[in-house]
């Protein structure tokens, strides 16, 4: 694929690899992939540690629960033992006790505190003072009372003021806890390093997605029109933006090429009468002999010059319309009027065209609209009535304007007995420019329907082409105008007798 | 007749002076709105045609300040834009006249006789046109030729009454639409042509003058032809 930092910068490809390279690691700690999954991994290792202390805290106090139960079965042992053979069976005993391979701690000292049995060599001052349960250091050789071990005891005073002192080792303990946070911190550096690779797994995945549709885009802005996002098919949220930046895409060429074909259109339309035009100067030059056939040719000319005015201002106002801005001018209006008015103004021309307009309109049909646009839209159906819409056959020469109520909708309708438009042409011929061969003959550009289908647009109506077997039926739809709750009569409302003193015609706006 | 043309392009404006000048009127340019407003303020003028799109001062806002100024010279615009609303938005602003471009001249210069007669004309119109022995009584409808009455439906009388109250002035075809009809859009054939054939064969017919000519390239004109 075409790298789009090579087309918008021609010339400059060499220095794009590395550029592309470095700014990976930064882009990632940017992503929203890398974000979630940082804090993800803070989140899970929390979790982890909790778990892991939970566990490591309770293997404690159930380990020392134990110790405690073992020193005390021993003391009350011992206790008893002294009581039944006194303190030299007890001694005895503790004697032999002390010298067992995993023994407890144990001590017999006298009232002052003279040792008399046990394995314990040193003890950590004030310990034989506290009778009950402590924890304190000690020692069970004399060699060994620089290192100092940990041991949970429990000290009980015999009768006669002798004291027995019972205990375990805590090393065994100890060493769990060792354990237990050597796997924590295992665990936890798992945790870490796994999810750093998922994340960056996961946003590299993401990320290059993304980069694609990146480049995608820059190719298509720097002229590929034709160029789509790809579909990974998964139809994930990346997925479903690609699909609609492509329709969006698709919409947007349909768009573009709608407009080369317009201008393809114009000149293509306006070439031929411009082309006309300078023929016809150009003969006069060369050929007229006297002064009328030069007037002659230059009337011709401005007649040529004035159709070609016309054409262009139709075709702007066909692009104002689909601009959709002349919110200004529209205001309420009398349609039955504009259409009783404007069949009475074509009524001379369908006469001399040997046709017979015949008016179907509901009075008082009220529209919010532009008169003139919807003037000049129906004006147009009634011209291309009359131009083609005389009957072939037998059928009655005759066109119906009509206008009504339809449901919510106001039906604006023109019908002839011509000859029709076949069913296929009919979506074409509200396009510009389109004239049907039969009708090429005929003088026109093709320009009348797309405006009124565009004036019907703009008022939020539809416009449709029906068979009036035989004949052509176009049919307006406009949404009735909302009741007015107040007789706010704007300037679209004034009654028509104001053209005598306004010739300007103020109140059509 | 003394107009001013507040014109930017140099030679539209040097076309319409001349062309102004050819038809027998009095034609001063300026090339832009202040200009054009310092010299129309005095009121010298019977009518003003104005660009709209004028450097300085653009031709709404001169035409504004005027009517502020109460002065009600009549005002005709130009415009080149081709907005759908473009002319109402010109009237509003206290135009009287509204034209876009391009335009035919002879359209400008009946628009612009007929303006300059309108402010000659007394304020309140009179109740019955006559010219020759045509004569039109606004408030009873009828119209007479001679002895005899020639009846005519509401719309030709309509359209006779505009031309006749317009007599021995140019009428074009589309001032016949704006204000007989009042559609400001383009009809896309002689409607007008055949509306005013068949009043002139009603009018005209049978009678040795005709009052309705045809003006080649502009319009039509009633007009007694026998003094």
């Amino acid at each position: 694929m075409t790298r789009p930092a090579d087309i918008v910068s021609p010339g400059s490809g060499a220095p794009q690899a590395p550029r592309r390279k470095q700014r990976f690691l930064p882009n990632l700690f940017r992503t929203t992939a890398f974000k979630l999954t940082a804090i993800y991994l803070v989140i899970f290792a929390l979790f982890a540690g909790f778990v892991l202390g939970y566990v490591a805290w309770n293997a404690k106090r159930l380990l020392d629960d134990q110790i405690r139960s073992t020193i005390d079965a021993e003391i009350q042992g011992l206790a008893e033992q002294q009581r039944l053979g006194g303190i030299r069976r007890l001694v005895n005993i503790i004697e032999r006790r002390s010298r067992a391979p995993g023994a407890s701690l144990y001590l017999v000292t006298t009232p002052v505190g003279e040792r008399l049995a046990g394995n314990v060599e040193a003890l950590q001052p004030g310990a034989l003072d506290l009778p009950g349960e402590s924890e304190i250091e000690y020692s069970r050789s004399s060699d060994a009372l620089d290192s100092p071990s940990r041991a949970i005891v429990r000290v009980f005073v015999l009768p006669a003021g002798f004291r027995l002192l019972v205990g375990r080792d805590l090393e065994e303990r100890d060493r769990l806890g060792v354990v237990i946070r050597r796997a924590a911190g295992w665990s936890l550096l798992l945790v870490f390093v796994l999810g750093c690779f998922a994340s960056w797994f996961v946003a590299r995945r993401v990320l290059k997605r993304i980069d694609d549709m990146t480049d995608t885009a820059q190719t298509i802005m720097a002229g590929d029109l034709k160029g789509r996002l790809a579909i990974s098919g998964t139809g994930d949220e990346l997925d479903r933006l690609a699909l609609n930046l492509n329709a969006m895409l698709d919409r947007i060429g349909e768009l573009m090429s709608g407009m080369q074909e317009v201008s393809d259109n114009i000149a293509h339309d306006l070439k031929t009468p411009l082309t006309r035009l300078r023929n016809r100067a150009e003969e006069a030059l060369r050929t007229a002999q006297s002064p009328d056939e030069l007037r002659g040719a230059l009337d011709a000319s401005i007649d040529e010059a004035d159709n070609l005015i016309r054409v262009f201002n139709a075709l702007l106002m066909i692009a104002r319309l689909e601009t959709g801005r002349i919110n200004d001018s529209m205001a309420e209006l009398d349609l039955s009027e504009v259409v009783s008015g404007l069949a009475e103004l074509y009524d001379p021309l369908a006469e001399e065209a040997g046709l017979e307009i015949v008016t179907e309109v509901t009075p008082d049909l009220r529209v919010l609209g532009n008169r003139e646009l919807i003037g000049q839209a129906l004006a147009n159906l009634i011209d291309n009535a009359l131009k083609y819409g005389k009957p072939t056959g037998d059928a009655a020469p005759v066109v119906r304007v009509a206008a009504g109520v339809v449901g919510q909708q106001i039906e604006l309708s023109v019908t002839d007995n011509g000859p029709g438009i076949p069913e296929a042409d009919r979506g074409r011929v509200l396009e510009r420019f389109v004239r049907l061969d039969q009708s090429r003959s005929k003088p026109g550009f093709g320009l009348g329907l797309s405006l009124a289908a565009g004036v019907v647009r703009l008022h939020g109506g539809q416009i449709r082409l029906e068979d009036n077997a035989p004949g052509l039926r176009v049919v307006m739809l406009l949404p009735e105008a909302p009741p007015k709750p107040v007789e706010t009569a704007g300037e679209g409302a004034l009654p028509a007798s104001t053209a005598q003193t306004n010739p300007a015609g103020l109140q059509s706006a | 007749m003394r107009l001013l043309i507040v014109e930017d392009d140099a030679e539209a404006a040097a076309y319409l002076v001349k062309a102004f000048r050819e038809a027998g009127h009095v034609a001063d340019h300026a090339a832009d709105g202040l200009q054009g407003y310092a010299m129309a303020e005095g009121g010298a003028y019977d009518v003003l045609v104005v660009d709209r799109m004028l450097p300085r001062l653009d031709g709404l806002s001169l035409i504004r300040s005027l009517r502020e100024q109460n002065d009600a010279t009549p005002a005709l615009i130009l415009s080149a834009l081709a907005q759908v609303d473009d002319r109402v938005k010109g009237l509003r602003a206290g135009g009287d006249d509204y034209l876009p471009k391009p335009y035919a001249f002879s359209e400008l210069l009946a628009r612009v006789e007929v303006l300059s007669r309108r402010r000659a004309a007394p304020a309140s119109e009179p109740t019955t046109y006559r010219v020759g022995d045509l004569v039109l009584d606004r408030l009873a409808h009828r119209v007479t030729r001679g002895d005899s009455e020639i009846p005519l439906q509401p719309r030709e009388f309509r359209l006779l009454e505009y031309l006749m109250k317009h007599a021995g002035q140019v009428v074009t075809r589309t001032m016949l639409l704006e204000n007989v009809w009042d559609y400001h859009f383009d009809p896309q054939t002689n409607v007008i042509d055949v509306h005013v054939s068949r009043l002139r064969s009603k009018v005209d017919k049978g009678f040795e003058h005709p009052m309705i000519h045809t003006i080649r390239g502009a319009g039509y004109m009633v007009r007694d032809t026998t003094r």
